[in-house]
């Protein structure tokens, strides 16, 4: 019975198959399919589940180079020996070396070869009629009985028969399926009227279905991939970005398929960013929170929108998402010749470097002054003097804004047209001026001020934004994420496909239930239920019992003698019931795998 | 009192010391029952005995097969012993509450626990008012919450199973991580940074607490069912020895031993059968495991708002997934011939290992961007 049709197809090596002793036979298509089968059984599908949970482990102990690019940096110099060998065993792009993808790919192969046929096989199922009622029900794990009076003046078969009628009736409202098996009496054998009813179809359309959206979330995660991009660009307050790749981004990573030429062409500018500061004295004091960029976004063909981007609300544009990553602030730099002609002025992104935007930023001044200049300057929007002399700052918003400066004169190696970081200064073929390394002061400025510069060079201006009708002394800049994913969408469909198979699979019971009536010749009819579970399913005993309870209480109301006012004769006492799945003994009956056969 | 000096943090944190210490006595409770229960057991061996053997009568040929056919009759012999053991014990586990045996300890122990749980709760809640929002949102308040939840399921399940022979397990698990949590993870109440502050803090965690949950009963089950297995092969070796030594002696007429068979812990005869104890951890690993897998798809649509992609191997991720992928391995273990009973036992253990290894190790010493713990 386990190979009937109205089973689930299982691989040849699942705890309740039939052992198949393959032997493979001689010749190509014999070794392939013996390989086939070896590839789709449970044991390879297990063993390549916990490979997968093992390699995926390493990823979390080493840096990873899609996730965190500064800590593989870092590493490098921790480890000059072992990195390159790491390195090679692609232990920095675990997610995507070869080892990694072989040990998903063959499991996705193995489950796609292992789903298809039971996909087939269970279509067909799903059309089958419930299977044969076994001869023998007692001989299966829960089994239980009832000799029931048939009423006076009734023929023993037609009554038996219209029990059965009634259990059928019953147990199709209960959601199963049903079919009738009845025998007619012969020469060495009463009549025989049974149902046969099956249920919990869903078991294995879930398992189907859950094993399925795996392959399909698979799919999109990789399709997706493709087609996704994420860029990167920082905005100062008062300014905008356009989405296209030569203008706006600092950053940009297409997937393969993306037209890079074709961004939905919309800007963002950034009205003002606001911040809150938990106050001095509070718990978490200067902890930063509720971000807030205030964009005014303008889209071809629409009216400009005033939108506001917070951390865990991204805002959507065109099908992009734009996100909130970081912020910082953005002194407003001027330098001048000694002629008092501007050579530079710019807002500068100053990076923070610590929870209270101490903040690090760099300019750079090739033209206009008698040598090429670098500046190297620290921003404190709360300044306070350390033990040590050195500046720090203790709060981040701006009480006591202060810029200082390191001057360095030299060759910036700009030239040359190599790239350099606008963030970094390389000072190998500079000299530097000023500050507390070469025991000169730095230049300090706070906003408005303006000081002279070394050696007569020129000078150099903290402009304060307030002058020119900003809102706070200096400017701040917020940096963006802009991030597109066709793909994500369907990922998420198809994890909740997943899930939903998977809640089907693992807690929809699939069982059998005979019901079976037999005339016992002396005016009663003997009722047989028995119950088989299709894998795990704990209620069963349970289900067997309360259908033989429901069951009695419908003949008792259709009219049939009770145990109590039943004054047959009959050897049976009749009504009352053996119950072999009496709760208290169910308990240590164990899953069998060889009972279901019907003799 | 000046009103500077009361703070609700502080009530929540006394509230917490005293479940730890409800909790350590609940933990002796239940540990003096394991002790005392096989004496009881010892008992009521007779009366279960009758049972069993009347259980075994009425499930007849059925009830065979399992186990290498290994079930003998009432003949005395080691296995046939464990048997009836186990067979009583199969029924005390699905005994209704108030049909339960009379372990004096064990009810003492409930109670305890019950007790502190209310404590526990209390302090949890402190907490949550005293920081105006959920009371896990740093690793003090996961571990508070998180262990919680891990009581509260323990007491729900008591209601349809006798478990309390886990309580040893579950007490002392809660005691010593409440401990620590007390001792090493406390920190004040501040605002919750940006990214937390989404309904998805609530769900994710929320619901990554209860798997938790759920994954350590099936655990302590999966290790109570491997002492079961080796009780049962451990009877079975034995009888295969005496047999041998009855042959060797023909002419003697053979006494099975009183009570000469080593079969580990004796608190085990009261445990059902290794099978039992397997289903029912398997019945909680697969809730566990659904609410796990709920947790993965929570995590990455926050991911996806928070960190603008849905999963990017960060080493949480990482964490949670090889968690799924181990748990979707046990059962698949339960299901492959050959697999099923010790070695998916193992794959259960293995599991819960790394649930707990995520919620320690990794929140505290592994970089990523899951830097939520608030600990420096
Ligand atoms: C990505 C890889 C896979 C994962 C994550 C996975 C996960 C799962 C999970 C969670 C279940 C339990 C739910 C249920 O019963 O439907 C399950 C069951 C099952 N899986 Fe997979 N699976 C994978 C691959 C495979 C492969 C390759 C095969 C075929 C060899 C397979 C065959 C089965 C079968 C037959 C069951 C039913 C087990 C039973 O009877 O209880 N799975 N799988």
């Amino acid at each position: 019975m386990s190979n009937s049709l109205s089973d689930p197809l299982r691989p040849s090596d699942h705890a309740d198959g039939v052992e198949r002793i393959a032997q493979p036979r001689l010749g190509l298509v014999g070794w392939l399919r013996w390989g086939w089968r070896q590839l789709t059984s449970m044991r390879t599908a297990l063993v390549l589940l916990l490979l997968l949970a093992i390699a995926a482990i390493p990823g979390s102990i080493v840096p990873q180079r899609t996730a965190d690019p500064n800590g593989v940096t870092q590493y490098r110099t921790n480890n000059p020996d072992l990195y390159p060998i790491l390195d090679h065993l692609q232990l920095f792009d675990v997610y995507s070396s070869a080892w990694f993808s072989a040990i998903y790919i063959l499991l996705f192969i193995s489950l796609i070869g292992c789903v298809i046929p039971r996909t087939t096989h269970h279509f067909k199922a799903l059309r089958a009629r419930p299977p044969r009622t076994p001869a023998r029900l007692s001989r299966l794990d829960d089994y239980t009985e009832a000799v029931r009076v048939v009423p006076a003046g009734e023929d023993a078969e037609a009554a038996a028969s219209r029990a059965v009628d009634l259990a059928q009736a019953q147990l199709r409202k209960a959601g199963y399926r049903v079919e009738r098996y009845d025998a007619p009496a012969t020469g060495t054998r009463p009549a025989v009227a049974s149902v046969s009813a099956e249920r919990g179809y869903a078991r294995e359309t879930g398992n189907l279905v859950f094993h399925g959206a795996l392959v399909g979330v698979l799919i999109a995660v990789g399709v997706g991939g493709g087609l996704t991009y994420t860029g990167q660009t920082v905005i100062v307050e008062g300014d905008s970005f356009v989405n296209s790749l030569g203008l706006g981004y600092t950053s940009f990573n297409p997937g393969r398929f993306v037209d890079t030429e074709s961004l939905s062409p919309y800007s963002l500018t950034l009205d003002s960013f606001d911040v809150s500061y938990v106050p001095v004295g509070e718990a978490g004091q200067g902890m930063a929170g509720d971000f807030a960029a205030n964009l005014t976004t303008r889209q071809p063909g629409q009216d400009a929108k005033q939108q506001t981007v917070r951390v865990n609300h991204p805002v959507d544009m065109a099908g992009d998402r734009v996100y909130l990553m970081g912020n910082g602030y953005a002194p407003t730099i001027t330098v001048r010749n000694p002629a008092g002609d501007v050579v530079f002025r710019e807002d500068v992104e100053f990076l923070p470097q610590d929870t209270n935007m101490t903040s690090l930023g760099v300019v750079k001044v090739p033209d206009g002054l008698a040598q090429q200049v670098g500046l190297v300057g620290f921003f404190y929007p709360t300044a306070a003097t350390l033990h040590s002399g050195a500046f720090t700052s203790a709060y981040p918003a701006l009480a006591n804004p202060l810029l200082t400066v390191d001057v360095y004169v030299g060759d910036l190696g700009i030239d040359d047209g190599t790239p350099r970081n606008v963030y970094a200064l390389d000072t190998s073929g500079m000299t530097q001026l000023t500050g507390r390394s070469i025991g000169v002061d730095s230049l300090k400025l706070e906003p408005g001020q303006t000081v002279d510069l070394p050696d007569g060079l020129g000078t150099i201006t903290f402009d304060d934004n307030t002058a020119t009708g900003g809102a706070e002394t200096v400017k701040r800049y917020v940096s963006l994420s802009i991030h597109r994913d066709v793909g994500a969408p369907f990922v998420l469909l198809f994890a909740v496909i997943a899930l939903l198979g998977l809640l089907a699979a693992l807690f929809v019971p699939r069982r059998r239930l005979w019901v079976k009536a037999v005339p016992t010749g002396d005016g009663a009819v003997a009722i047989e239920y028995a119950g088989l579970a299709r894998g795990e399913d704990p209620a069963l005993g349970v289900a067997v019992a309360d259908l033989q309870r429901t069951h009695g209480q419908a003949l008792d109301a259709e009219g049939w003698p009770t145990g109590a006012s039943a004054g047959a004769s009959s050897a049976a006492s009749a009504g009352a019931s053996t119950a072999r799945t009496d709760p208290t003994a169910s308990a240590p009956v164990r899953a069998t795998d060889d009972t279901h056969t019907p003799a | 009192m000046p009103a500077s000096d009361f703070s609700l943090d502080a009530v929540s944190v006394l509230l917490v010391w005293t479940a730890i210490a409800i909790y350590a006595l609940a933990f002796i409770a239940y540990a003096v029952d394991l002790a005392r229960r096989s004496d009881l057991a010892l008992q009521h061996k007779d009366a279960a005995a009758t049972d069993a053997a009347r259980a075994r009568e009425l499930v007849g040929a059925a009830a065979s097969g399992a186990v290498g056919g290994a079930r003998v009759g009432s003949d005395g012999s080691a296995v046939s012993r464990v048997r009836a053991e186990e067979d009583a014990a199969a029924i005390d586990l699905e005994a209704r509450p108030s049909a339960r045996k009379r372990y004096v300890w064990a009810r003492i122990g409930t109670s305890l626990t019950v007790l502190g749980f209310l404590f526990h709760v209390a302090a949890d809640i402190t907490r949550g008012i005293a920081a105006g929002r959920v009371p896990w949102s740093n690793m003090y308040e996961f571990a508070l919450t998180g262990t919680m939840l891990i009581v509260a399921v323990y007491l729900v399940v008591l209601l349809r199973y006798d478990l309390r022979f886990l309580g040893t397990f579950i007490t002392g698990l809660v005691t010593v991580l409440l401990g620590a949590t007390a001792i090493w993870f406390y920190t004040i109440v501040v605002p919750l940074s940006d990214p937390l502050k989404s309904v998805w803090l609530v769900i994710h965690v929320f619901v990554a607490s209860l798997a938790t949950a759920l994954f350590a009963l099936a655990f302590a089950l999966s290790v109570l069912q491997l002492l079961q297995a080796r009780r049962e092969r451990l009877a079975i070796a034995a009888d295969a020895v005496a047999a041998e030594e009855r042959d060797a002696e023909a002419s003697v007429v053979a006494e099975t031993p009183a009570n000469p068979v080593r079969t580990g812990p004796r608190f085990l005869r009261t445990l059902p059968s290794a099978d039992a104890l397997e289903s029912l951890a398997y019945r909680f690993a697969i809730m566990g495991f659904m609410f796990w897998s709920f947790t993965l798809i929570a995590g990455a649509i926050w991911a996806n708002d928070a960190w603008n992609r849905y999963w990017g191997f960060d080493t949480k991720e990482v964490w949670t997934f090889v968690i799924w992928v181990l748990y979707a391995g046990y059962i698949h273990a339960r299901a492959t011939r050959g697999w099923r009973g010790t070695r998916s036992a193992w794959l259960s253990i293995i599991g819960f290992s790394a649930v707990m290894f995520n919620f320690t190790i990794v929140n505290m010493f592994f970089k990523g961007l899951h830097v939520y713990s608030g600990l420096n």
